[in-house]
């Protein structure tokens, strides 16, 4: 620690000198802990009052999130987000992961942990506002709400937000190796899924809800459809599909594609853009003719027992300079106006992080939450989808299990008569 | 007397943490969101019987294979100078210190279309053969991680039986086969029915060999058991009828089993 410090004090001079050739870090310089932060990249917020409200009182924040979805300092020059809002506000930030939708709101559901901030997507989020699982926020303690773009307010999920304040969002898409697949960019449709020429090369979505989104764009449904007859319909295209699709992933697209095993892949645009650094063949292309839009969007929950520092610290996520660390660290693409204009000019233009907004308006759907019957019929089929065995294996496979079984009851039972008759001598 | 009392912590650790879930998951089995009483879960699990029948299908091939694979190791190994059985035994555990997940990734990777098995088959001429992704590779896992568990045990029961018991049948005329038939399978029949055991039930309910190696496409009970609780329909009580269900098949598979071992114990 004391060489930290020291490394530091002897950073401090050069900072001021930096100061004088005309650098324009101005602000920063009358805070009192300057050497510390000097450390990482510089932090301006705008009003420090608002944060030493609960100053000395020693409470504690549970934040529990996404897995790789925070800027945690762990690289050299980024910012430890967590630790500058435990040192900017003297409240302690407990910080845990979950690695799905599913898991948080069995979690939050089960009752077992208390959380004060979570940040669940899209359709989940209005499962739980249905559940009572989540609280209204108190906007007047969240001034940067302002910083969030008008397209990413009052979204179906949550139709008032009331409840949820956007954190990042993504678009899906088509991850492809363009060495192989000699298809124009603008070409490429979701029916390449469905292709037979790429048979056992293609990966798919492991989970239901993705999965039939696709299937649901090419029979040209809505991705909310809670008609049976178009989720069977939708059902049917994936069972067409399931015998050229080489494996049913979901985070093992980053091994499968970015070692070539496979050659098509759908999957979220953020992580697409992490594979693609790994393997020049891989291009990712968001089709032209629509695509989901998922937003994560940070919540507080009805257990919460620390609201107001709750929303401090989703306010404090909504500050320009910490909102901007977290995307420029996450790769997602950001629903705050300040952070993106922050972001490079070439992040700024990529099609893929930012389609223009008219595709976005038009094309784009997001989830809400299916009723529980549409929800079960969904999962049904989609284990039906799974578990149907081949033509040829389902013949057998059943008789002779049945056949073995009952050839081993009848051995068992003579080799018992034998036994006991021998036992009589 | 007093002796009883230093098994307590066990039989507290037991109720708590074994009694108590078991009643648990009963409780879930029979009763629906409101806790009104119901058996509709339990006959939904009926519509799942194909994938029941594939997990104890290939649960069976792969305990049948451990078992074909393990009985003559263990024999080798039973009768070897004990400094060298030292050696081996550590040999037969080794792969058992290394992380059960890193193994089975590690198959991944060999068994992938541009795996270093395929590599080979190239450079032999041989075209590309589809290894992952497929029910031959989820009974590969499972042999590959629970061979351990069937080797230890036949081997500790064949290392206590006496050498001169064979040399005794073949002076009364026993053939190699007889000696084989009559002699070692039955003295070493409780470490089958434990090994069998120690196999068969894991691999009946693994989720994570079928997840990997199986490219999700072979469902198998321990799959469709997770996806009620962490997938994107969250059913808990359909999770504990189909927990409940494979417990009592198991429970039924191994008292059928013991009908096998000559001093009918109960091995469960």
């Amino acid at each position: 620690m004391d060489i930290r410090k020291l490394l530091a004090a002897a950073a401090a001079p050069f900072l001021m000198l930096s100061l004088l050739t005309g650098c324009t870090a101005a602000e920063t310089a009358d805070e009192p802990e300057e050497e510390e932060e000097s450390e990482a990249q510089t932090l301006t917020i705008a009003d420090p009052d608002y944060y030493s409200r609960f100053k000395g009182q020693g409470l504690s924040i549970n934040v529990y999130n996404w897995g790789e979805y925070i800027s945690d300092g762990a690289d050299d020059g980024t910012l430890d987000v967590n630790g500058e809002f435990e040192k900017l506000t003297g409240i302690k930030v407990n910080y845990t992961n979950y690695a799905t939708n599913e898991e948080l709101y069995a979690k939050l559901k089960g009752g077992a942990a208390s959380y004060d901030v979570v940040i669940p997507s899209d359709y989940m989020i209005s499962k739980m506002i249905k559940e009572g699982l989540v609280q209204p926020i108190d906007f007047d303690n969240i001034p940067n709400f302002g910083y969030i773009m008008e397209d990413f307010r009052n979204l179906a999920y949550d139709p008032d937000n009331a409840y949820s304040v956007p954190y990042t969002w993504g678009t899906v898409g088509i991850i492809y190796d363009s060495t192989v697949i000699d298809i124009p960019e603008e070409d490429i449709d979701w029916d390449i899924l469905w292709n037979e020429d790429y048979a056992d090369e293609i990966l798919m979505f492991d989970n239901p809800r993705d999965a039939f989104a696709i299937a649901e764009l090419i029979c040209g449904y809505s991705l909310n459809t809670e008609d049976s007859s178009e989720l069977e319909q939708a059902a049917f295209r994936l069972r067409q599909q399931k015998r050229i699709v080489q494996g049913y992933v979901m985070d093992e697209v980053f091994d499968k594609m970015g070692g070539g095993d496979a050659l098509i892949a759908p999957y979220y645009a953020g992580d697409a853009l992490t594979i693609l650094e790994d393997n020049d063949a891989l291009s990712f292309v968001v089709p032209k003719s629509g695509t989901n839009r998922f937003i994560d969007a940070m919540c507080i929950p009805s257990s919460s027992r620390q609201k107001e520092a709750a929303e401090m610290y989703i306010n404090f996520m909504c500050e320009p300079d910490i909102a901007f660390a977290n995307i420029d660290y996450i790769c997602y693409s950001t629903p705050h106006s300040a952070a993106f204009e922050m972001l490079d000019e070439e992040t700024q233009n990529s099609p893929v992080s930012y389609p223009d907004s008219e595709f976005v308006r038009d094309k784009t759907t997001v989830f809400v939450n299916l009723s529980d019957e549409a929800n079960q019929k969904m999962q049904d089929l989609w284990t039906e989808m799974k578990s149907a065995e081949d033509e040829n294996s389902n013949k057998w496979l059943a008789p002779v299990f049945l056949v073995f079984c009952i050839l081993l009851m009848i051995f068992v039972l003579i080799r018992r008569h034998i036994k006991n008759k021998k036992d009589i001598f | 007397m007093k002796l009883k009392y230093l098994s307590s912590p066990y039989l507290v650790w037991m109720v708590v943490f074994i009694l108590v879930p078991l009643l648990m998951i009963a409780y879930f089995a029979f009763t629906t969101d409101s806790g009104s009483l119901t058996i509709k879960y339990l006959s939904d699990v009926g519509q799942y019987a194909n994938i029941f029948v594939r997990s104890i299908w290939l649960a069976l091939i792969a305990t049948v294979i451990c078992l074909i694979i393990a009985y003559p190791v263990a024999f080798i190994l039973s009768r070897m100078d004990k400094h060298r059985q030292g050696t081996m035994l550590m040999i037969v555990m080794l792969p058992m210190w290394m992380n059960f997940l890193l193994r089975t990734y590690a198959w991944m990777t060999l068994l992938a279309n541009n795996g270093i098995i395929n590599h080979l088959l190239a450079l032999a001429g041989l075209g590309p053969v589809k290894l992952i992704n497929t029910s031959g590779a989820v009974v590969l896992g499972m042999v590959y991680n629970y061979l351990p568990f069937m080797i230890l045990p036949l081997y500790s029961v064949m290392e206590k039986i006496d050498g001169s018991l064979f040399e005794a049948a073949s002076d009364l005329g026993c053939s190699s086969s007889q000696t084989l038939f009559r002699v070692i399978i039955p003295l070493s029949m409780p470490g089958i029915t434990s090994g069998v055991t120690m196999v068969f039930v894991p691999a009946i309910s693994t989720f994570i060999i079928s997840r990997m190696l199986g490219g999700g496409s072979n469902l198998l009970i321990g799959d469709l058991i997770e996806m009620q609780f962490l997938g994107n329909s969250y059913n808990p009580h359909l999770g504990a009828a189909i927990s409940l269900v494979l417990m009592v098949i198991i429970l039924v598979i191994m008292t059928v089993m013991n009908q096998f071992d000559p001093d009918d114990q109960v091995l469960m």
